[in-house]
């Protein structure tokens, strides 16, 4: 521990949860200790711990209070929090494709607008980013990226849309997403990937794991519906790189 | 091959079961039967365990047809007027519905979800351990959508067991207890004031993702957007209209909104069975009663088994089986404004 590393909060959160705050604010440091945290605990089981959600600033625990109580398990949780370190290098590394703008990504051209910049400019900063998964949540495989380029960041669209595609590539405030399943959004549309997150009936089931570092590359709508139909039979149309 | 046929059937009514459970990182919420202890009573019925997978019956009536063999079930939950071929049949209780005969169950009285356990269980194909229906997900076996008239579901031939009945304890009355957190310092006293002190009416859109409160607006501090973090069954969130939204079985892992409270673990069923338009009030708990409730409440859902008991001397009052009147209550389908809570 020291200065910059401050203990993290313990906030109730129902009698069977607890979450382990690590910031309020979307902030790389908070996520990195969240990350290890999460790892620490599934390293190191912790009587009556059943299950833990990551996300961008703190570490959501879930126990069984037959098991164990809140004071109990927030004081194991904050010890573990003072001595668990980032993960090193050996995160994985994914290339995903995305058919950008079009009918794919509705809000390219307004977002170019918006940020006075062509929409090819655009692609460029949104593929040329390195990101990672700080989280995935809300729908199965919906990933919240960290790491997108500063001139990229602008506020939510006004009126969320009620429905987006399964794929859609959008960018929302300060993140970057990929979305597996089509469902509402604020965000805007960027492209889509015909890479699935989350697929039944595939091993891995989920492909991504919070901490993974991701990149995008443009790919037209040609090899896009190609793809779509060999991530349909199964397969992982997302490329693994070595680190 | 022995099964169950559902004959005729409303919306929000699915398999399920104990939920699924270690897939909330990925982002896939554990589903499962908004009422447990009225899930474990219908198992306890008929020797299941106790999160086996059952029919979770909506609002609405429904009918099921024995084909090819006799079938064992037990219903428990909210009662409805229930008969097997005009012979009427009680709740909290197991029975057989003979080869080809259909049982009929009309709406939910006095609650809103009713379980249909079937001897043997349900046979699917588990996904991350658990049949429970998560439509969103393309999940939940034998079906992975709400069921369907016409709707199969593969059944053991019964076995000569009699029928039981089960002993609840009276049900529980009064406010639902919750607990103040994660984000209860987003709100200030007189907005914690006004959670604890108002009547609250469940929302006609409410499903099985969240039920939303109809009552004062709850104002926030600093604004109603924080960073997504995680969510639990029971979490009250309040979204910008100040409006709280329990979410419930089918809720998004994580939110963008701020969760003031939270329903304890030994209310939510009670809560799950509150009809849209219901009015209730919440009130606030200490961490040490809630764990002790819901420690309580695990002893409950234990002893289940030791409260079956064989029907024999027991007289069946038909006449008060048949007495209530039938009452529906309107529940939407699958509201999507409940999923604007995305962050």
């Amino acid at each position: 521990m020291n200065a910059s590393s401050p203990q993290p909060r313990l906030l109730p959160n129902g009698d069977s949860a607890i979450t382990v705050e690590f910031s309020r604010q979307i902030d790389d440091a908070a996520n990195q200790r969240v990350l290890a945290l999460d790892r620490a605990v599934r390293e190191t089981p912790i009587d009556g711990v059943t299950e833990t959600i990551p996300t961008y600033r703190s570490l959501l625990v879930h126990y069984d209070p037959c098991a164990i109580d809140f004071d109990t398990l927030g004081a194991g949780l904050l010890a573990l929090a003072q001595t668990a370190r980032p993960q090193k290098a050996e995160s994985r590394r994914w290339r995903i494709p995305v058919a950008y703008g079009g009918e794919n990504g509705a809000d390219l051209e307004e977002v170019a607008k918006a940020l006075g910049i062509t929409p090819d400019d655009v692609i460029a900063r949104h593929a040329g980013g390195q990101y990672r998964v700080a989280m995935i949540g809300f729908t199965p495989g919906w990933s919240y990226l960290s790491g997108l380029d500063r001139s990229l960041h602008m506020p939510r669209r006004h009126s969320p849309r009620v429905f987006t595609p399964a794929g859609t590539i959008s960018i929302g405030g300060v993140q970057a997403g990929i979305q597996c399943l089509a469902a509402p959004s604020g965000w805007h549309l960027l492209g889509r990937t015909p890479v699935r997150t989350y697929q039944q009936h595939r091993e891995p089931i989920f492909l991504l794991e919070p901490g993974d570092h991701v990149s995008f590359f443009a790919i037209d709508a040609g090899t896009f519906a190609e793809q779509e139909r060999a991530a349909e039979r199964g397969e992982i149309v997302a490329e693994r790189v070595n680190a | 091959m022995t099964r169950l046929v559902v004959s005729s059937i409303g919306p929000v009514s699915s398999v399920q079961d104990g939920g699924r459970h270690g897939t909330q990182r990925y982002g896939l919420t554990p589903s499962g039967a908004m009422d447990r202890l009225a899930l474990a009573a219908a198992n306890a019925l008929l020797g299941n365990g106790a999160c086996a997978a059952a029919v979770e019956i909506g609002p609405f009536g429904a009918a099921f047809t024995a084909r090819e063999g006799a079938v064992g079930i037990a219903l428990a939950g909210s009662p409805r007027n229930a008969d097997i071929a005009g012979r009427a049949v009680a709740f909290d209780a197991s029975m057989t519905i003979p080869d080809g005969e259909t049982l009929t169950l009309g709406f939910a009285k006095e609650g809103a979800f009713s379980y249909l356990a079937l001897e043997g269980g349900i046979a699917g194909e588990p996904m991350f351990g658990s049949l429970a229906v998560n439509a969103r997900a393309g999940l939940g076996s034998p079906y992975p959508r709400p069921l369907q008239p016409g709707d199969v579901l593969p059944a053991t031939a019964a076995a000569d067991a009699g029928e039981r009945r089960i002993e609840l304890p009276a049900a529980v009355e009064g406010p639902i207890r919750a607990v103040l957190g994660p984000q209860d310092d987003e709100f200030d006293d007189s907005a914690k004031a006004l959670l604890f002190d108002s009547e609250w009416r469940i929302s006609a859109t409410s499903d099985r993702m969240g039920y939303r409160l109809e009552g004062p607006a709850l104002r926030h501090l600093h604004g109603h957007n924080i960073v997504s973090d995680g969510t639990v069954d029971g979490s009250i969130q309040v979204p910008g209209n100040g409006a709280p939204i329990v979410l419930m079985r089918d809720r998004g892992t994580t939110g963008g909104y701020p969760k003031i409270a939270a329903v304890i673990t030994a209310d939510f069923g009670r809560f799950a069975q509150l009809p849209a338009g219901t009015s209730f009030r919440f009130k606030l708990v200490s961490m040490a009663e809630a764990q002790a409730a819901a420690r309580d409440f695990a002893k409950l859902l234990a002893s289940l088994p030791d409260r079956v008991r064989a029907i024999e001397n027991f007289d069946l009052n038909l006449e008060a089986l048949h007495d209530a009147n039938v009452a529906g209550h309107a529940v939407s389908a699958v509201d999507a404004g409940t999923w604007l809570a995305h962050d």
